[in-house]
């Protein structure tokens, strides 16, 4: 009975799939339970959770449980999108953890019959004055571009934050945006006993075996250079081959079905595909095109190789379907086939080696309740790197200094953002990326955004925060939000403080989405990310899609002319509680005030239509670092300095300090003509124009050139390059 | 006229150089890297990507295709054939063109936008994108390229991103009908992409149509 054990299941789990096949597992049945039981796959601590997120609405295509979510665009097309965690392998080995983060994430969008148009990422790492992080940024940030440039998908955007709890567990969350005729999109359920089961793509070898189970579901600790065997390699070029293929066969109609083979390799996707069909499949290991020679079935079963796809065809169509595989050298190989037995059966050379119900080992891993408890305090810890009793112009520069504030250009000039003749706004010149779309007549925005420190103040209100936060940079574009999904990434989901974190992240979540009336198309929960200090931050990163009419009617970001007025919109009354300041001051506390989730919904509104009909120069939504920070950022990107006075905060009782360096949803920073602003509600806080930064507010005041607030806003360049190994891919 | 534009396993911005045929108002279909006939054809794009995944070497597999014989024919025969990026390294490979792309003296990949001048000192706004786009030839090969007017665009001052020889950012064949740039001037036809600097690149080129 210790098997099980080492393979990540607990004796109850095993207890319960004896029971369930009336017999002990033999070994390649119980490392296919293993892994289609493990967090990553059965989603056993959050299911019961996710359940509360509304997913319904009008223009929904496809929801949760499809290989991505999809919405409609009008005019017979739709865009499919995801996010998916590839956290673990990425501190593991950072390069190819964050190379198949990308991978994997652009074959769940093709899967569905969507060519990948865009990536984003959102990644965390500790402070960049660790060594161990400067690697692990480097190496993500290698990995990241060596896979999307190679393949011709480009990345728009993204963020990143540096905090001390990602130290060991840092965060690498890829997304893919696809597009798609909505009548060429497929489902993942397998169909029509008889029909053959086709692996595409790679040959199958041991790389990344128990990757879902020992590496994604486990907490890291002493001994993961060990695991790197778990870790897959990937190769894009490959990739490319095969995205293409599928989406030939796609577009002539010869597939039932597809699906990408991910974590669990062939174990879940021929598992998933029969479950949500309601069929069985029969597999025969010997027919599976192999790396190497002498594999185990149960390893063949289990491999996380790489740049795979399974299909599902009806016999008269196969040849078809191979000769489209060899134009496009890539491997192909009828590996088994559909039945009606609810059965899925492991076959070596007509043996039957394994035999299992297909509820039991998809559907019936046991869900659970968690036992949250909150924290009685704040358990991350301060450290003081900025003085309180700093004069405000050296906070104002030590805060466009912070790398997660930073210009991130050191990172975004690494991936192609241009390729596929889409992108209408290059990364940093607006708060959401924008993709041209002429085919349906429209353009989408795109943001993804989670402030993890915010949410470990109040895991509601941060998550909250979070949503507003992508629904106010797609008002800032002009765009109209038509779907959510996320990425959750938790700590020890089995201990009560991240159980908390994890439970009421989900409610706010949910409580923002309903009344923004934004469904959730998808989502991917990573849990157990944790280092030897404890949990890292709670996570929830949350990425929006919406429409814009017209891609040519966008607001940059950036200030754009000299002697424009300076407005501030929305309901933005800016605290200390979990900004920048409080970190760099080290009097970081629980609590987070509560956001009028209403007033910012309808704030996005004003914004949109007034980017839309053109009457404001720019639009920046104020996020970390505060006001100061948002119209530095304003002037930087513009080459012009500004003049503000935030005098008028007062009476929102924001102190001084708050005033110039508070946070909060809700604020926009707009520029353009004094009466237009003035129309949309905006107060008029200053205006543009000259070499300099001038700030006041009430007692405190601040003059820095605009050539020292660009050095600080331009300074990761220095930081992250330091000591970053020299680079050994193309 | 009508542009034929290479598809090779791994190319990327193969569609993009088609759309770019379109916008300066010619016509353009693709040609699989199989296909050893180019007739209909006045003249060919290579365009950017990683064909073949660079292995071994950027455009090294990719030159021994039947549809570069083809190319290699129809630059023979004068006409016009425009290598972008890895279509460069491509053309290099094949020897239609002189010198060759190294690995960017950062050694990192870089994508931004850039300032180009060509030969009557415009100044070109086009983007470049590449890992290996440092064009190197050895200094008596430089001296003759740059006497026989052989460079067809350079880097302006503080553009050279690279570290390419001479701010060289594109060279043509002794006959002008072959040219390579690492830059993309098919990401730069789009007033809303970016730039429209782009479209004089394709345009010089079909005079030899």
């Amino acid at each position: 009975m210790s098997a099980h054990r080492e393979l990540g299941l607990t004796d109850s789990e095993y207890e319960l799939i004896v029971e369930k096949m009336g017999r002990e597992p033999n070994v390649v049945e119980l490392a296919m339970f293993s892994l289609l039981w493990s967090e990553h796959c059965a989603y056993k601590h959050s299911k019961k959770l996710l359940g509360k997120l509304p997913s319904d609405g009008p223009r929904v295509v496809m929801g949760p449980g499809e290989n991505a979510g999809a919405v409609d665009l009008g005019s017979g097309y739709a865009v499919a999108f995801k996010v998916e965690s590839h956290n673990h392998p990425s501190a593991v080995e950072p390069f190819q953890g964050a190379a198949t983060g990308v991978g994997g994430i652009l074959r769940d969008v093709f899967a569905i019959g969507a060519r990948p148009i865009a990536v984003l990422d959102s990644l965390r790492f500790g402070e960049l004055d660790s060594v161990r992080s400067r690697h692990l940024l480097d190496g993500a940030v290698r990995g990241i571009g060596h896979y999307g440039n190679s393949i011709g998908v480009p990345n728009v955007g993204g963020e990143i934050y540096f905090e001390e709890p990602y130290e060991h567990n840092c965060l690498v969350n890829a997304m893919c945006i696809g597009f798609a005729k909505t009548e060429d999109m497929v489902r993942a359920a397998a169909a029509g006993v008889g029909n053959a089961v086709v692996l595409m793509g790679a040959t199958t070898g041991r790389d990344g075996i128990g990757g879902a189970s020992v590496l994604a579901s486990a907490e890291l600790g002493e001994g993961d250079d060990a695991k790197r065997p778990t870790v897959q390699v990937g190769d894009p070029f490959e990739e490319s081959k095969v995205l293409e293929c599928c989406l030939e066969l796609l577009e002539k109609g010869l597939l039932v079905s597809l699906q990408d083979l991910g974590a669990a390799g062939l174990t879940s996707s021929a598992g998933e595909m029969a479950s949500a069909g309601e069929v069985g499949i029969d597999i025969e290991v010997a027919k599976v095109p192999l790396r190497e020679a002498d594999m185990e079935p149960f390893e063949i079963m289990v491999s996380e190789s790489q740049e795979r796809m399974l299909a599902v065809v009806e016999p008269s169509r196969v040849e078809e379907v191979r000769a489209i595989c060899a134009k496009w050298q890539t491997e192909s190989a009828e590996i088994g086939v559909v039945t009606d037995s609810g059965h899925i059966r492991i076959l070596k050379d007509g043996e039957v080696v394994g035999d299992m119900p297909v509820e039991a080992l998809v559907d019936g891993c046991p869900l659970y309740d968690l036992a949250p408890a909150a924290p009685a305090a704040w358990i991350y810890g301060n450290k003081e790197t900025l003085s309180p009793s700093a004069d405000s112009a050296s906070t104002l520069v030590a805060l466009l200094a912070a790398p997660s504030i930073a210009s991130k250009k050191w990172i975004f000039q690494q991936y192609d953002s241009i390729v596929g003749s889409r992108t209408v706004r290059r990364p940093e010149s607006a708060d959401a990326a924008v993709l041209q779309l002429p085919e349906s007549g429209n353009a989408i925005a795109v943001s993804i955004d989670g402030n993890g420190r915010k949410v470990a103040c109040e895991p509601f209100n941060g998550t909250v925060e979070a949503v507003l936060e992508c629904a106010q940079n797609l008002a800032c574009v002009g765009a109209e939000p038509l779907g959510l999904t996320n990425c959750l990434n938790f700590g020890n989901p089995e201990k009560p403080v991240p159980a908390w974190q994890l439970d009421r992240a989900i409610s706010g979540l949910a409580a923002a989405c309903e009344e923004l009336g934004v469904p959730v198309v998808g989502g991917n929960v990573s849990l157990y990310n944790e280092g030897p200090d404890g949990p890292i931050y709670p996570t929830p990163v949350v990425a929006m899609v919406g429409e814009l009419p017209d891609p040519a009617q966008t607001a940059p970001s950036s200030f754009a002319n000299e002697g424009d007025a300076i407005g501030l919109l929305g309901p933005f009354t800016p605290t200390m509680h979990g900004s920048e300041i409080a970190k760099q001051r080290g009097e970081l506390e629980m609590g987070l005030p509560d956001p009028n989730v209403a007033a910012v919904a309808d704030a996005c509104a004003t914004v949109r239509e007034a980017v839309r009909a053109g009457k404001v120069a720019s639009a920046h939504d104020v996020s970390d670092g505060g006001l100061a920070c948002a119209l530095a950022e304003s002037s930087i990107g513009a080459g012009i300095g500004c003049r503000a006075d935030l005098q008028d905060l007062r009476e929102r009782g924001c102190t001084p300090d708050e005033a110039l360096f508070g946070e909060g949803p809700g604020g926009f920073v707009l520029s353009g003509d004094r009466t237009e602003l003035e129309a949309l509600g905006a107060l008029i806080i200053g205006e543009v124009g000259g070499t300099t930064i001038e700030l006041a507010a009430g007692d405190r005041s601040l003059v820095i050139g605009l050539t020292d607030a660009t050095e600080a806003w331009r300074s990761l360049d220095a930081k992250a390059e330091s000591d970053a190994e020299p680079p050994a891919d193309a | 006229m009508i542009w034929g534009v290479l598809q090779f396993p791994g190319s990327c911005d193969e569609r993009d150089a088609l759309n770019a045929c379109e916008v300066v108002g010619d016509e353009a279909r693709l040609i699989w890297h199989e296909e050893r006939d180019l007739s209909g054809v006045d003249g060919v794009v290579v365009p950017g990507g990683f064909s073949y995944g660079d292995y071994l070497r950027a455009g090294a597999i990719a030159r021994f295709s039947p549809a570069m014989e083809a190319v290699a024919e129809l630059a023979a025969a004068g006409g016009p054939v425009l290598g972008i990026c890895n279509g460069f390294q491509v053309l290099c490979e094949a020897g239609l063109l002189p010198g060759a792309l190294l690995r960017n003296q950062e050694l990192r990949f870089i994508c931004r936008q850039a300032d180009l001048l060509d030969d009557e000192g415009n100044v070109l706004s086009i983007p470049l994108k590449h890992g290996e786009g440092r064009f190197y030839a050895p200094e008596e090969m430089l001296d003759r390229l740059e006497a026989g007017g052989q460079v067809a665009y350079r880097y302006a001052d503080g553009h050279n991103v690279n570290g390419s020889s001479r701010n060289i950012a594109g060279v043509r064949n002794e006959a002008g009908n072959v040219v390579g740039l690492m830059p993309h001037p098919e990401h730069a036809v789009d007033p809303l992409t970016g730039s429209i600097d782009g479209r004089k690149v394709f345009e010089a080129l079909e005079k030899y149509a």
